[in-house]
């Protein structure tokens, strides 16, 4: 992450019989109407800069007309554009010749379609199997890899049909096992699920993130669904009327929408649903590292609290447990020698980082305490409050959590 | 002469210079066809010693054997024993009414015709599809090719090669070939531009992306075009006995100019026969190498 791969700069494409007589205009920031009233020609992008990260899901997001789906066919070359640059790991694409090209398609970057692009006299296993059939591999390997992608997809058995004989869902499967089987690291996802039903389509995001989580590809991924965007991207891309109006993590583009068209955009989105606990989560307040327990309950009485979070060290990493006032006062109370507070610290509901407001609400709700947030290695991330997922929730218009 | 003036008679050229170009036309083309008549009949020499051999090989096999040999062709395309059946019935009666050796002759040309055309049409088809300024010169052509009666070209034809098989197959091709071009052309347009577009995603050649996908998903199309290319051969078979095509067709042009009403219907009615064959079995095998394009059926 972090380390860019494709780099767009200064991509222009107009659409028309004389589309470089038209940059002048373009360049000088005159608007698209006007410059289709004047010249005719239709301004399809206008001054795309980009950096896509490697490893990162990127979503293209905007809707019918933005130019998105012409924007994702720059980055194979599918349109050329009529000014810019695409840069694809240090290679300037647009200086490739036929055979280059040929070739960069077969090997870096491959391609999922709306309407899947399925080709409808071959069979399943020799959809998949395209790519390497196009790049000249003999059949038995190439189809023996096309099976263990179909496999990866939950189609295998499905070989000898043919595509017109799967439901949306399972084409799109294809569509996908097709891309994934010629290895390259780039894929590009055209409106990829638009086409399914919702059930089917939140079934194949899953499966996307779940595929991606093993095989770390660079997707770059269209929508004009937010709640898809929000939903898979790592990072999202708003594009209107050709131009980019923002890029950004989805809590940015959420919280901190850059104009009017993208808070328009994000208004009726369903914020529990797509803002993770560690947006939201503050450090937690009350931290008990002693050992003892009187010691312990004037710390507790100093933050003027009901209970604390437990730690093993002073850097608040070692994450032990919860333990209430109550609970302190019960063992003081009861004959014998005292336990440690480490022992005393009881497991307590705890959500993951990336775990959607939406699931911590109820139990929350039900919870009088901070609810504790913990990562996969039991590393402590902070506590997400009643109060501050009401805030974050409830505002609408300007913004920032703090 | 006070009373004719343009207004009220069409102002023509005068009739000495219209037969002046008409004489100078004819007389260059004469001359032309004097001159390099032989080279271009020789050129057709392969065509026509096909045409001989194959002819001969229908007459001289035994009925049965050919009767055979069709059926089989025509089970392995249409896998239809109805047909199959029809075939046989058909050829027996075509015998039992005398008609044998004639419709072997029109056999072998309808054949020989219907493959130049599609070997000669589709290339044209596919070249018209790729770019359109082909498209724009070769429409204009074939709207000729269609429209203009086919005696006026069967005169060029003759005073080129002569009476014979080579020119009625050139007039029959003329006339037979506009619907597999056409068609061909439209069946590569009509093609899914997102399947194309993933052919070409995927790093697909441009012989790959005809090959693998323009080609098989016009197949539909194309087919449909050779079907049409069959039965035109078949009408243009009466006209070409004209210029000396043995067949079904000069019985027929013999009872127009007798009034042979029953001779006429006869052929006409073989000329009939063997157009249903070749229409229903084309079908039957387009339809059945593009069943999985249909939608759910088993298999």
């Amino acid at each position: 992450m972090g380390e860019p791969i494709i780099k767009i700069e200064n991509l222009c494409k107009v659409f028309g019989p004389n589309a470089k007589s038209v940059m002048t205009k373009v360049a000088e920031g005159i608007s698209k109407d006007e410059i289709f009233s004047q010249t005719g020609h239709v301004v399809g992008l206008r001054n795309i800069n980009m950096n896509i990260n490697r490893g990162e899901i990127f979503v293209i997001m905007g809707l019918s007309g933005s130019g998105k789906s012409t924007l994702i066919r720059h980055f194979n070359r599918l349109i050329d554009p009529t000014e810019g640059k695409i840069i694809v790991d240090g290679l300037d694409v647009m200086g490739l010749g036929k055979k280059e090209l040929e070739q960069f398609r077969r090997h870096r970057m491959s391609m999922v379609f709306q309407h899947f692009g399925l080709m409808p006299h071959r069979t399943v296993i020799e959809n998949v199997a395209y790519g390497l059939m196009v790049q000249g591999i003999d059949k038995a390997t190439r189809h023996e890899k096309a099976g263990g992608w179909l496999e990866a997809v939950g189609l295998s058995g499905y070989e000898a049909q043919y595509p017109s004989q799967l439901s949306g869902g399972q084409q799109q499967r294809v569509g996908l096992a097709r891309a994934l089987c010629t290895d390259a690291d780039i894929l590009l996802m055209d409106e990829a699920f638009s086409a399914l039903d919702p059930l089917i389509r939140s079934e194949m995001q899953d499966q996307l993130i779940e595929l991606q989580d093993r095989l770390h590809k660079t997707i770059i991924f269209i929508t004009h669904d937010l709640d898809e965007a929000l939903r898979i991207g790592d990072r999202i891309a708003i594009l209107k009327d050709g131009e980019l109006s923002q890029v950004g993590r989805p809590e940015e583009i959420l919280l901190n929408p850059a104009d009017d068209y993208v808070e328009a955009f994000v208004r009726d989105v369903n914020r529990a649903r797509v803002l993770t606990a560690d947006v939201v989560m503050q450090p937690p307040v009350c931290r008990l590292t002693t050992e003892n327990l009187d010691e312990a309950l004037r710390q507790m009485r100093g933050h003027k609290h009901d209970y604390g979070f437990v730690f093993e060290d002073e850097e608040y990493t070692d994450y032990k447990g919860f333990v209430t006032r109550e609970l302190i006062e019960n063992e003081i109370d009861q004959p014998g020698k005292n336990a440690d507070l480490s022992d005393l610290a009881e497991e307590v509901f705890s959500v993951q980082p990336d775990a959607s407001l939406e699931k911590i609400l109820p139990t929350s709700l039900e919870q009088p305490y901070p609810v504790p947030v913990v990562g996969e290695d039991g590393e402590f991330h902070g506590v997400v409050s009643r109060k501050s997922m009401i805030s974050i929730l409830s505002e609408k218009d300007e913004s920032k959590v703090g | 002469m006070a009373t004719e003036s343009w207004l009220t008679k069409f102002p023509e050229m005068e009739r000495a210079d219209l037969v002046a170009i008409r004489k100078g036309l004819d007389a260059t083309y004469r001359e032309f066809s004097r001159t390099y008549g032989d080279v271009i009949e020789s050129l057709f020499n392969p065509l026509l010693k096909f045409l001989v051999w194959f002819e001969k090989l229908l007459l001289t096999s035994p009925w049965w054997l050919v009767i055979a040999v069709v059926v089989a062709l025509v089970y392995m395309a249409s896998r239809s024993w109805k047909l199959s059946f029809g075939v046989i019935v058909s050829f027996m009666l075509i015998g039992y009414f005398g008609m044998w050796d004639n419709t072997m002759r029109t056999m072998s040309i309808i054949t020989v015709c219907t493959l130049l055309s599609i070997f000669m049409g589709i290339p044209v088809g596919i070249m018209m599809a790729r770019s359109d300024r082909a498209r724009s010169v070769v429409t204009p052509i074939l709207d000729i090719m269609q429209t203009m009666p086919a005696f006026v070209y069967l005169i060029p034809v003759v005073m080129l090669l002569g009476i014979g098989k080579v020119p009625g197959v050139i007039a029959v091709v003329i006339y037979a070939i506009p619907p597999v071009i056409r068609l061909t052309n439209l069946g590569i347009r009509l093609v899914d531009k997102e399947v194309l577009e993933a052919a070409t995603a995927y790093g697909a050649s441009p012989s790959q992306r005809l090959w693998g996908v323009q080609l098989p998903l016009a197949m539909p199309t194309i087919m449909a075009g050779i079907n049409q290319t069959i039965m035109m051969a078949l009408a243009m078979v009466v006209i070409a006995s004209m210029i000396g095509v043995k067949g079904l067709g000069q019985p027929v042009l013999k009872s127009i100019t007798n009034q042979y009403f029953t001779m006429g219907l006869f052929n006409g009615l073989a000329i009939v026969a063997l157009a249903i064959i070749f229409d229903r079995v084309s079908q039957a095998y387009a339809k059945r190498t593009q069943r999985h394009l249909g939608g759910m059926q088993d298999g």
